[in-house]
C-alpha cells in the first residue's frame, strides 16, 4: 500500500519505502551509524593514544644506557685495585700524584681533602683525574632492543668506552644544582625555585581570589555597573594569553616596582642569591599570581553558587549576618569545590613557562635560592633551555626534568583529588 | 491533649525576652563594613591587572611607533622583520602565527569535536568517567612538555614520513600538530557542554521519528549546538594564537615568510619569548617591539574572546 | 481597605499596616493590614501566586534579600515600625524566626544545627549551658527523643519530617517570640505532617506562629485565625478576608473567600 492509493485524487506525496525496502533502508542507516560512532570514538582514542605516547617518549629519553670514556685509565692510577676498594688515605695519595698544584689548592679551598669522605674523594677522582665523559647516550627502546648494534657501534667508535644502564631520574638528579656539563647537572636549584614561586604566588593568589569570588557572588549587585564591568573583565582576563602576563610583569613588577621586588628599599642588600635588580622570585610569583587570579576567581564563583540558597536563607532566618553566613555556612558549603579550583590553578602556575621567561628566570644558576628577592629557575624554564640545547645528552635531561615535573604535578592533582574526597566524605558523615 | 501540651511547653522553659531586653534598633556592624571593604577591593584588583596590562602595552607600543626608524605603516604593510637593521614589518610572524594555529585547528578541531559528540551522544556513564579524567590530564600537561614532544617525537616522524630534506629539523607542521593535541581536550570538553545543553525532549523528538543516534546527533543536535561549538572552536583559536612554549621550541627562529608548513617560522610569540629571553636592554627598539607585538597578540586574542562569549550569550538564550 | 481588628483581650505581636510590596516595578502586595494575635496560630490561605508567602517574609525582612525588592508602609511589632530606618534586619530575624516550605537544615551535626543560631547572635555560657539549650529545643520542638542520641550525626541524615522540625528546633534556639512557616509540611508525608501540626499547637503556649499554608484541611484544623489573600486584576495580592478560622471557613462574609473555600478556584 503506497501513500497515493490512500487519496488517489490528491497530488502526490512521493513515496516512502515500504516492505523489504524499509528492511535495507533501515540497514544501511545503522551501518552508517555504526561506522560512524566508530569514528567518533577513534577520536577519543586519539586523545588517549597521544597522552600515552607522550608519556612514554619522555620515559623512553630519560632512561637507557650510556656509554662513557675516561681520559685516564683506572687500572693505571690504583695499581689495578677497584677505585671503590681503596682506603680514604689511599685515595688522598692518588690525588696529590696525579693532580697539578693548581688545582688541589683548589679544591682544598674548597673543602680540605683530609676531611672528605671516601665516597666524595672518589667523585673528585672521577671528574678531576680520570676525567671521565660522557661519549654516547641511548633511549630506553633501543637499548632494550637493539643492545648488540649499541655495543658494536660504542666499541667501534670509542675502544676504551664503558657501556653502563643509567636512569637519569634518581636522587643525584633531583639534589645536585645545576652545571653545564649535562652529566652532572641536576635540578636542585629549578625544584626550589618552583616551590619557592610556586608557595609565594599560591600565597597572594588564594586569599585574594576567594575574596574577589566571594564578593561577586555573596555582596556585588551585579546591576550595577562597576561589578559588571569586574565581573566581565575578569572572564576576559581568563582569555588573556600568558606571555601578556609576561609583558606586564617584565614591565612593572621588574621595572616600575624595582626597588620593592628586589629588596632593595627593604634593606636586602646582594650577595647570597639576592640580585638587585627585580628578576626575583617575588616578581615571578606577582606576576604568576596575576594569571591565575581568574581562575581561582571564576571557579570558586562556580563553588559559591552552587550551595544551595535555602542554607542561606535558613541561616539569614536565625538573625545571621551577611558575613557570618559566608563564614560559616557558605564557605564550608563550598570549599571542597574551591579547593579543586585553586589545586587546578596552582598547578597552571607549576607549568607554565612563557611568563617566567619574560621576567627573566635566570637559566643558569647554581646557588639555591634563599628568600624572595633571590634570583631563580623553575623547572619549566630549565626544560625549556636545555630542549634548546642541540647536544643530545641536554635533551635527555630535559626528559628526565619533565618526569620530574610531571611527578610533582601528579602529586598535587592527587592531593587535590584526596582533599576533595575527604572534605565530601566529612560534609556529609558530619 | 491540651493538659499534656501545656505541661510539655512549660517543661520547655525558654524564656522569652522582657520589653527592656528587646532592641531593635541598628547595631553598628564596623566589622562587616571591614570585611566587605575588603573584599569588595579584592575585586577590583583584577581591574588594575587589565589597566596595567592595556597601559604596558600601549605605552611601550608608542615608544616602538614614536621612533623614527618605525612608522604604524611600515608595520602592517611591509613583509620584512629583522630587528637589527631596522626592518618591522609584521606579515611574517603573523602568517606564521595563522599556519600554526591553523594547523592545530585542523587537528583540534576534528578531533575534539568529534570525541565530544561520543562522550555526548554515544558514552555510557562508565566510559565518560574514566575518559574525560584522563583528557583533563592531557589538557593540564605544561606546554613546554608539548614543545619537547614536538620537537623529539613529532618532528622526527614528520621527518621519517615525508623525508629529511621536506621536512625542516623546525617546522611550523610539528609545532602545529603539537597544539592541535594540546587543545583538542578544550575543544572537546567545551563542545561537550553545548552539545549536552541541548534539549534531550529535542533527540526524543529525532527518535520518535524513526531517526537513528548518528542522524540525530548530526541532523538535530549538532545544529542545534552550533553557536555554543562555534564559541568552543574559536577558544580554541584564541588559546593557539597565544600558545607559546611550543612554538618558541619547535617552530624555528627567525621570522619568514613562507607557506610550506615544512618550514621553519618564528611566531609572534615565539618571537617575543626568543628576544625577552636574550639580553636586551630596556628602552631599546627591540625592548620596545616586543611590546607592540604583545598589543597585536592582546587584540587579536581579546577580539576572538569577546566573539566566543557573545556566541555563547546567543547560544544560553536560547535553551535557558 | 478595611483593616481587620481582632476583638480581643490578648496583645496583638505583630501587625501589618498598608503594607505594598514591589519586586521591581511589579506590584507583588497591595496594602495589606492586619495584626496578628499573640500566642495564636494564624493561618494564611489563598491560591498560588497571591502574595502569601511575600506578605509572610515581610514579617521578618526576609524580602530584604532580594535585591529588587522594596516595600511601602509598616509592619509593627513591639511598638516599633521593623521598615523603620533605624532597625536592624538581623536583630529583627532573630526576634521572629523563621521555617522555610523545604526542610533547610545545615550540612553540620544536629548540634551544630541548633548551636548556630545562638552562637552567631553572640551566645554566651558554658559548654554544659550550650547542651542544656540544645536539648530544650530539641525537646521544644519534639525531636529530643528521636534523636538524643546522634547529637553529632549529620543534619541531613534525618528523615524529612525530622529535618523540618531540626529547622523549628533551630529556629526555637534563637528564642524568637514570633515563628513564621513558610508551607512548612508541603513537603512531608501526612503522619509527619500531623506531627509538626501537634506540634505547633504546643507551641502556641509560647510563640505567636503564623503559617503559609496551600493545604485547606491543614489552615481549619490547625489554625485560631484565618487570612485569606487573592490577586487583584492586577495581579498584586490583596487581604480579602481575615477572621477565626471558625468564621472564615463556615460564615465567610466575602463570595470569593467562600468560593475558595468550596473549592470552586485555586
Amino acid at each position: 500500500m503506497s501513500a497515493e492509493s490512500i487519496n488517489p485524487e490528491e497530488r502526490s506525496v512521493g513515496v516512502l519505502p515500504e516492505g523489504p525496502a524499509v528492511k535495507q533502508n533501515i540497514a544501511r542507516r545503522q551501518l552508517i551509524g555504526q561506522i560512524w560512532r566508530g569514528i567518533f570514538f577513534f577520536a577519543i582514542v586519539f586523545g588517549l593514544v597521544a597522552l600515552l605516547t607522550l608519556i612514554l617518549d619522555v620515559v623512553n629519553d630519560s632512561f637507557g644506557l650510556i656509554a662513557t670514556q675516561s681520559e685516564v685509565d683506572e687500572q693505571e692510577i690504583t695499581g689495578g685495585r677497584e677505585l671503590e676498594d681503596l682506603s680514604q688515605a689511599e685515595l688522598v695519595a692518588i690525588l696529590n700524584e696525579n693532580l697539578s698544584r693548581r688545582v688541589l689548592t683548589r679544591l682544598n679551598r674548597e673543602q680540605p681533602l683530609e676531611e672528605r669522605d671516601a665516597a666524595n674523594l672518589v667523585e673528585v677522582i672521577e671528574t678531576e683525574v680520570l676525567k671521565t665523559e660522557l661519549v654516547a647516550v641511548f633511549p630506553l627502546w633501543e637499548s632494550l632492543t637493539q643492545r648488540a648494534a649499541i655495543e658494536e657501534r660504542v666499541t667501534e667508535r670509542f675502544p676504551r668506552a664503558e657501556l653502563s644502564w643509567k636512569a637519569w631520574v634518581n636522587w643525584d638528579f633531583i639534589t645536585t644544582p645545576m652545571s653545564s656539563v649535562a652529566f652532572n647537572a641536576g635540578v636542585r636549584t629549578a625544584i626550589l625555585g618552583t616551590l619557592w614561586v610556586t608557595m609565594l604566588t599560591a600565597l597572594i593568589a588564594i586569599p585574594v581570589g576567594i575574596f574577589a569570588a566571594i564578593y561577586l557572588e555573596e555582596y556585588a549587585d551585579h546591576r550595577v555597573w562597576y561589578n559588571k564591568i569586574i565581573q566581565t573583565n575578569i572572564n576576559n582576563l581568563a582569555g588573556v594569553p600568558s606571555i601578556i602576563y609576561g609583558m606586564l610583569g617584565l614591565a612593572i613588577f621588574v621595572r616600575v616596582l624595582e626597588p620593592f621586588t628586589s629588596g632593595a628599599f627593604f634593606g636586602v642588600s646582594s650577595g647570597g642569591g639576592a640580585t638587585l635588580n627585580g628578576r626575583t622570585i617575588l616578581s615571578a610569583a606577582f606576576t604568576m599570581a596575576l594569571l591565575i587570579l581568574p581562575v581561582i576567581i571564576i571557579t570558586g564563583q562556580e563553588a559559591i553558587r552552587a550551595v544551595p540558597n535555602s542554607l542561606r536563607q535558613g541561616s539569614y532566618g536565625l538573625g545571621a549576618t551577611k558575613w557570618q553566613t559566608v563564614w560559616n555556612i557558605v564557605l564550608p558549603q563550598a570549599f571542597p569545590s574551591i579547593l579543586t579550583g585553586i589545586i587546578l590553578a596552582v598547578s597552571r602556575a607549576v607549568g607554565e613557562t612563557a611568563p617566567l621567561i619574560l621576567v627573566g628566570a635566570s637559566t643558569f644558576i647554581v646557588t639555591d635560592p634563599n628568600g624572595p628577592f633571590s634570583k631563580f629557575t623553575v623547572l619549566p624554564i630549565q626544560i625549556y633551555t636545555w630542549t634548546q640545547q642541540p647536544e643530545q645528552e641536554f635533551k635527555i635531561i630535559a626528559a628526565a626534568a619533565i618526569v620530574v615535573l610531571l611527578i610533582v604535578m601528579l602529586f598535587l592533582n592527587a592531593t587535590a583529588v584526596l582533599l576533595r574526597n575527604y572534605f565530601r566524605s566529612k560534609r556529609v558523615s558530619v | 491533649m491540651a493538659d499534656q501540651a501545656r505541661a510539655r511547653a512549660e517543661s520547655i522553659g525558654v524564656s522569652i525576652p522582657t520589653e527592656a531586653t528587646v532592641d531593635l534598633s541598628k547595631r553598628p556592624h564596623i566589622g562587616e563594613t571591614i570585611i566587605q571593604a575588603i573584599l569588595f577591593i579584592c575585586g577590583v584588583l583584577s581591574i588594575f591587572t587589565t589597566v596595567g596590562i592595556v597601559w604596558v602595552l600601549f605605552q611601550q607600543a608608542w615608544l616602538f611607533f614614536g621612533d623614527p626608524e618605525v612608522s604604524v605603516l611600515e608595520f602592517f604593510t611591509t613583509f620584512r622583520w629583522v630587528p637589527e637593521i631596522g626592518l618591522f614589518g609584521v606579515w611574517p610572524l603573523v602568517t606564521a602565527t595563522f599556519m600554526t594555529s591553523l594547523i592545530g585547528m585542523l587537528v583540534a578541531i576534528p578531533f575534539g569535536l568529534a570525541a565530544a559528540i561520543y562522550l555526548s551522544e554515544y558514552a555510557s556513564d562508565r566510559v565518560r568517567s574514566v575518559v574525560k579524567p584522563l583528557l583533563e590530564i592531557l589538557a593540564g600537561v605544561p606546554t613546554v612538555v608539548y614543545g619537547y614532544f614536538a620537537l623529539g617525537f613529532i618532528t622526527p616522524l614528520l621527518r621519517n614520513i615525508f623525508g629529511i630534506n621536506t621536512v625542516n629539523i623546525y617546522n611550523m607542521a610539528s609545532a602545529g600538530i603539537a597544539m592541535g593535541i594540546l587543545i583538542l581536550p578544550l575543544i572537546a570538553s567545551l563542545s561537550e557542554d553545548a552539545l549536552s545543553a541541548v534539549p534531550q525532549s529535542l533527540r526524543n523528538a529525532s527518535f520518535g521519528l524513526g531517526a537513528t543516534r548518528l542522524e540525530t546527533a548530526i541532523r538535530v543536535v549538532l545544529p542545534a549546538a552550533a553557536s555554543g561549538l562555534v564559541a568552543a572552536f574559536i577558544i580554541g583559536i584564541s588559546r593557539a594564537v597565544g600558545e607559546t612554549m611550543i612554538v618558541a621550541l619547535a617552530a624555528g627562529a627567525g621570522p619568514n615568510l613562507t607557506a610550506n608548513p615544512f618550514d621553519s617560522a618564528e611566531t609572534i610569540t615565539g618571537h617575543i619569548a626568543r628576544i625577552s629571553g636574550g639580553d636586551i636592554s630596556y628602552g631599546s627598539i627591540q625592548y620596545t617591539s616586543i611590546f607592540a607585538l604583545g598589543l597585536l597578540l592582546f587584540v587579536i586574542t581579546l577580539g576572538l574572546n569577546i566573539l566566543s562569549r557573545r556566541l555563547v550569550a546567543r547560544f544560553r538564550e536560547v535553551y535557558e | 481597605m478595611t483593616t481587620y481588628d481582632i476583638d480581643s483581650s490578648n496583645a496583638n505581636a505583630i501587625e501589618a499596616r498598608d503594607m505594598s510590596i514591589y519586586y521591581g516595578a511589579f506590584r507583588a502586595v497591595n496594602k495589606v493590614s492586619l495584626a496578628i494575635e499573640k500566642n495564636k496560630i494564624t493561618a494564611f490561605i489563598g491560591p498560588s501566586g497571591c502574595g502569601k508567602s511575600t506578605v509572610l517574609r515581610s514579617f521578618n525582612r526576609m524580602n530584604d534579600l532580594v535585591p529588587t525588592a522594596r516595600t511601602e508602609g509598616e509592619i509593627v511589632f513591639r511598638g516599633k515600625n521593623l521598615y523603620a530606618p533605624d532597625v536592624d534586619p538581623v536583630e529583627v530575624r532573630r526576634r521572629i524566626g523563621m521555617v522555610f516550605q523545604k526542610a533547610n537544615p545545615f550540612p553540620k551535626s544536629i548540634y551544630e544545627n541548633i548551636a548556630y543560631g545562638p552562637r552567631i547572635n553572640g551566645w554566651r555560657g558554658t559548654k554544659a549551658e550550650m547542651d542544656e539549650l540544645v536539648e530544650r529545643s530539641l525537646r521544644g520542638a519534639a525531636l529530643w527523643d528521636d534523636v538524643k542520641d546522634k547529637l553529632q550525626q549529620s543534619g541531613l541524615s534525618l528523615s524529612g519530617g525530622q529535618q523540618q522540625r531540626l529547622c523549628i528546633a533551630r529556629a526555637l534556639a534563637t528564642q524568637p517570640e514570633v515563628i513564621l512557616m513558610d508551607e512548612p509540611c508541603s513537603a512531608l508525608d501526612p503522619i509527619s505532617t500531623l506531627k509538626i501540626e501537634e506540634l505547633m499547637f504546643e507551641l502556641r503556649q509560647r510563640y505567636t506562629i503564623i503559617i503559609v499554608t496551600h493545604n485547606m484541611q491543614q489552615a481549619s484544623r490547625a489554625s485560631d485565625y484565618t487570612a485569606f489573600f487573592l490577586m487583584n486584576s492586577e495581579r498584586a495580592g490583596e487581604l480579602v478576608e481575615y477572621g477565626t478560622t471558625e468564621q472564615i471557613f463556615h460564615n465567610p462574609k466575602d463570595e470569593r473567600t467562600e468560593q475558595y473555600i468550596s473549592g470552586r478556584f485555586g
